[in-house]
């Protein structure tokens, strides 16, 4: 029987056996993840707010439960990090944002009520670049994050909060919301796994939004396994939500567990690759393309032209929608409320708010998308950028016809230093290359860890893409190779990570 | 404010060609909103119908009500219009505290019912044609109430109060094609139009459409063109018309105020304008010196609507008669004019006679009581007809029982008053007052040869062959036996008692 201290380092799937066998009490999983958040995340920086008594009191019901002999769920009393994006009933949600400070939902996300309804113990919620707008947790209006391989350098973002937190073992099990590649980059730079199911496969209903054609909450994890199990656990129809998918949840489980790629057709995307691609990324990318191959893969290069242009179709649709979604942040209803004196109009009231409420990625954007939508200007801008849209998912569409799955690097790059690209709007989008086309196209896609560049030393992530429905092939693909590559280091990628 | 001088009606309409455009919003009658699942119940305590969809709370979501889709592709077949086969949702933009999301959850270029039109019949019988352009789906915003100023109106308020409970409730936005051809009929024809679509919205059983609740508004676009000339004048757009009679007053004001700049050298601006009950006149509101920049596109959190085909065929299979069609079709049948029948239009009652009459009265009585007594009831109460204690199959046994002589026209009051009472039916008023004609000849009898001891001088009248002095006799022997008697079989007697024939 382990010690309280290498509870954390357990994944989801052995935590949850535990609990279920009665050999540790979901309580004493909790205090431990409390115990390792108190110990490390001062230096990390992963968690806007810990909700220690929320979380022991699941926790509590949890092995209340189990004493009454009633079932348990595959992850009941297993924690989980958050990211501050979904709301929380009594339980404050700030997505990353000053506008938002202080404001406490009267509502649970769906997302939120299912975990809840699975037991999962949600210990409290993650920092994230704010609105989730940027590729670092450099934008969160509350401070950076550190990436745990070296906290000099960023986690990802936006869900560095969330990808802070499994590479640290402050939970095996996190949320993320990916609108142009937050969950998958993230997972990249930390050596973690996170996934991007298929649009409208996880309800949005109470994820506060981004760019709302794009976004879409999915499962982080440290393993391929645990993610499947977290997918099970959110995803499925939601009234609430218009744009949810109202068919069954592929079965991700299964195909975590069977974890084969034999006789399958991998295609390799042709562009992503070549100038700005760092050396040591492409040198384990193609490493995994042999691994594939010598798994019984047959792996075939596929030319997808339009991805070219997926960074600035992105650019003008994600903006054009959040100067939608953000308009209503007015210090009205609920939020920040700046120069409210008595003397001053609502107009002045909304607009020295949202000066001093939304920091400068966010305000760029907005103005971005203000003028993308403007009378005049809507056909050369909005409507080209859904042009591009239709032509990349033409792409993929074309590409599925002959393979089952793609594969590339998830991002050009390993971390980068915290503060290089901050002043470097362009730079920065360029983390989100290859993780964009399938927001765009509204397809599944994943990103696991294939080693660690040679060069830096740090976690390099591959990027898998599957049709949209098709989400279990990410996690045939993805168990496979990645125990494949645990067979060949003989341990997960994250044991290699400086102890904090 | 600057008073302008109007130009007669008539002046006006010798120079100028009046076109118009209207715009009629109407609130839904669903029991819920239009993307969320609050309750659309009037008069609740302030934000009590509300959640974080219709609050527009970070996060929340819309759904579209499926009964709000049903009613606006059936308000698009009744109005002859072509149904989107596939339409989406936009997102109006602009900032206004009442609204929630600072957008509209409107429809732009992809309306769920385009290109139809409504025949509207004047007064006289003339029928007008006026083209639909579009109907669309949209939400209603909430409520702003500027407390502290004079006017009720921001400019001068201390604070606003604002209620979200209308936020959400499903709006039709009925828009006209240009009405050109009225020419001095404009006005009427508008009136006719908003009366007509009220009618026709009621008949579908959509909404209420009660103006005076604000459940169905009009905005009176009007423009002037010098007679023959084909490019059209500068619009003003009045809003908020909120009657009949309103809109009718808001066009005719429009006309000769715009014929008077025009007359005067001067350019009408493209501006809004307010409505003033009072006196029917309107003041300029807010100038539209550019068109304001809604930045329009598809709303990304509903999914396209897409009604079958099947579905709409089945919704067009299921429309009621039109009331223009319906009212034309009864006027035939009761063998009434059309000014009869305007009557009865106005008065409220097309139901309530119609329903008496299936249940077994005649045309003609049924009418009669309704338009009668039952009308001048519901006027001193000021209540609407149908709100009356009386139900018209009460009505029809009443005609009934006068049609078999039981009853006199006096007696059938009597009746009518004991139900409204609550005395009860019309056999157990009849019972209860002891309410019959007297028929017995024996009794009947003694009261003529009373009357005519009575009133010697009277009955040498009618010997002498001045018949038309009976009826003072006939009204001594109803007063005698307290309206009881049948007063024609009273006349026959008396006249043959004095031996004089007709």
């Amino acid at each position: 029987m382990p010690g309280t201290t290498d509870l954390t380092k357990l994944t989801a799937a052995e935590t949850a056996a535990r609990i279920a066998s009665g050999e540790v009490t979901a309580v004493q999983v909790t205090e431990a993840h409390l115990d390792r958040i108190a110990a490390v995340d001062e230096k990390v920086h992963a968690f806007l707010h810990v909700d220690r008594e929320g979380a022991l009191a699941q926790a509590r019901a949890v092995d209340d439960k189990r004493a009454r002999g009633e079932k348990l769920g595959p992850l009941a009393g297993v924690p989980l990090a958050l990211k501050d994006i979904f709301t929380t009933k009594g339980v404050p949600t700030t997505v990353g944002s000053k506008i938002l400070e202080g404001w406490i939902p009267p509502y649970d996300a769906t997302l939120t009520q299912r975990l809840k309804a699975a037991d999962v113990v949600i210990l409290g919620k993650t920092n994230m670049d704010e609105f989730a707008m940027g590729s670092s947790t450099e934008n969160s209006a509350y401070g950076p994050t550190g990436n745990p391989w070296d906290l000099t350098r960023i986690p990802g973002g936006s869900g560095g909060g969330s990808s802070a937190a499994l590479a640290s073992y402050q939970a095996p099990l996190a949320i993320g919301t990916d609108t142009g590649g937050s969950i998958r980059q993230p997972a990249a730079v930390t050596g973690t796994v996170g996934v991007k199911p298929t649009y409208g496969a996880v309800s949005r209903y109470g994820m506060v939004a981004f760019s709302s054609s794009l976004d879409q909450g999915g499962p982080c994890a440290r393993t391929v396994l645990d993610a499947a199990l977290l997918h099970e656990a959110i995803a499925g129809h939601d009234p609430l939500d218009s744009t949810s998918i109202d068919a069954p949840v592929p079965s991700v489980v299964a195909a975590a567990r069977e974890g084969d790629v034999a006789g399958l057709r991998i295609g390799v995307v042709k562009e992503f690759s070549g100038e700005g691609y760092q050396a040591g990324v492409m040198q384990r990318f193609n490493e995994s393309v042999e691994l594939l191959r010598e798994l019984g893969a047959e792996v075939v290069e596929v030319s997808c032209p339009s991805f070219d242009r997926a960074l600035a179709a992105y650019y003008l649709i994600a903006p054009s929608e959040c100067s939608s979604n953000l308009a209503r942040f007015d210090a009205m209803r609920y939020g920040l409320r700046v120069g409210d004196d008595g003397t001053r109009s609502a107009e002045d009231v909304t607009a020295l708010t949202r000066e001093a409420g939304f920091g400068d990625e966010v305000k760029r954007r907005i103005m971005l998308g203000t003028y993308a939508l403007s009378s005049g200007y809507y056909d050369a801008y909005y409507g080209s950028a859904q042009k591009v849209r239709t032509l990349i998912a033409r792409d993929f569409e074309r590409a599925f016809a002959s393979v089952d799955v793609l594969i590339s690097p998830t991002t050009p790059t390993t971390a980068f230093p915290i503060g290089e690209r901050a002043d470097d709007p362009l730079a920065m989008y360029l983390a989100d290359l290859c993780t964009i086309p399938s927001n765009l196209a509204g397809n599944a896609a994943m990103s696991l860890p294939c080693g660690l560049a040679p060069e830096d030393g740090l976690p390099v992530g591959l990027q898998i893409i599957a049709p949209a429905m098709a989400d279990d092939r990410l996690y045939r693909v993805g168990a496979a190779v990645e125990a494949a590559f645990v067979d060949r280091w003989g341990h997960h990628l994250l044991e290699e990570a400086p102890a904090l | 404010m600057t008073v302008t001088e109007l130009v007669s009606y008539e002046d006006a309409l010798a120079t100028y060609e009046p076109v118009m455009g209207l715009e009629v919003h109407v609130e839904l009658g669903t029991k819920t909103k239009m993307f969320c699942g609050c309750s659309t119940a009037l008069g609740a305590e302030p934000n009590s119908q509300t959640c974080p969809t219709c609050l527009g709370m970070p996060g929340s979501l819309p759904v579209v009500n499926a009964v709000g889709v049903e009613s606006a592709v059936k308000i698009g077949l009744a109005l002859h219009c072509e149904i989107a086969e596939w339409c989406r949702f936009a997102r109006k933009n602009y900032f206004y505290p009442d609204m929630p999301k600072n957008f509209q959850t409107s429809q732009y270029d992809e309306p769920i019912a385009f290109n139809g039109y409504l025949d509207v019949q004047l007064e006289d019988g003339e029928v007008f044609r006026v083209e639909i352009e579009r109907a669309h789906m949209e939400e209603d915003t909430g409520k702003s109430t500027h407390v502290g100023g004079a006017t009720g109106r921001i400019h001068g308020a201390s604070h606003s109060l604002l209620d979200y409970n209308r936020a959400g409730i499903p709006l039709i936005e009925i828009v006209t094609k240009p009405i050109v051809g009225a020419g001095e009929r404009a006005p009427e024809v508008a009136k006719a139009y908003v009366a007509e679509l009220r009618e026709l919205i009621k008949a579908l059983g959509v909404s209420e459409a009660r103006m005076e609740m604000g459940q169905m508004r009009c905005d009176v676009n009007l423009s002037l063109r010098p007679k023959g000339a084909e490019k059209f004048g500068t619009r003003s757009e009045t809003k908020n018309v909120n009657s009949l009679r309103s809109v009718e007053r808001a066009a005719r004001f429009e006309i000769q105020r715009h014929a008077a700049v025009l007359g005067a050298g001067g350019t009408i601006l493209q501006e809004t304008r307010h409505f003033h009950e009072e006196d029917g006149s309107t003041t300029s509101g807010r100038i539209k010196e550019e068109a304001e920049d809604y930045r329009y596109f598809p709303e990304p959190d509903l999914v396209p609507v897409a009604p079958s085909r099947e579905w709409v065929e089945e919704l067009r299979a299921g429309l009621p008669e039109l009331p223009r069609v319906r009212r034309n079709r009864l006027r035939e049948e009761w063998g009434i004019s059309e000014h009869e029948m305007q009557s009865v239009l106005n008065a409220g009652v097309i139901d309530l006679i119609t329903a008496t009459i299936e249940a077994g009265a005649d045309a003609a009585s049924a009418r009669k009581w309704w338009m009668g007594e039952l009308a001048r009831r519901a006027n001193e109460e000021g209540i609407d007809p149908t709100a009356l204690p009386i139900t018209p199959a009460q009505v029809a046994r009443v005609a009934a029982l006068v049609a078999e002589g039981a009853l006199n026209d006096k007696l059938a009051r009597q009746v009518i008053e004991g139900v409204l009472a609550g005395e009860g039916d019309p056999d157990a008023v009849v019972d209860k007052r002891g309410l019959k004609v007297v028929s017995d000849e024996g009794a009947l009898g003694t009261a003529v040869d009373e009357a005519i001891a009575g009133n010697p001088a009277i009955a040498d009248k009618i010997r002498g062959g001045k018949v038309a002095a009976a009826g003072a006799l006939v009204g001594a022997v109803m007063k005698a036996t307290r309206g009881q008697a049948d007063a024609a079989r009273v006349r026959e007697l008396i006249l043959e008692r004095l031996g004089v024939t007709e």
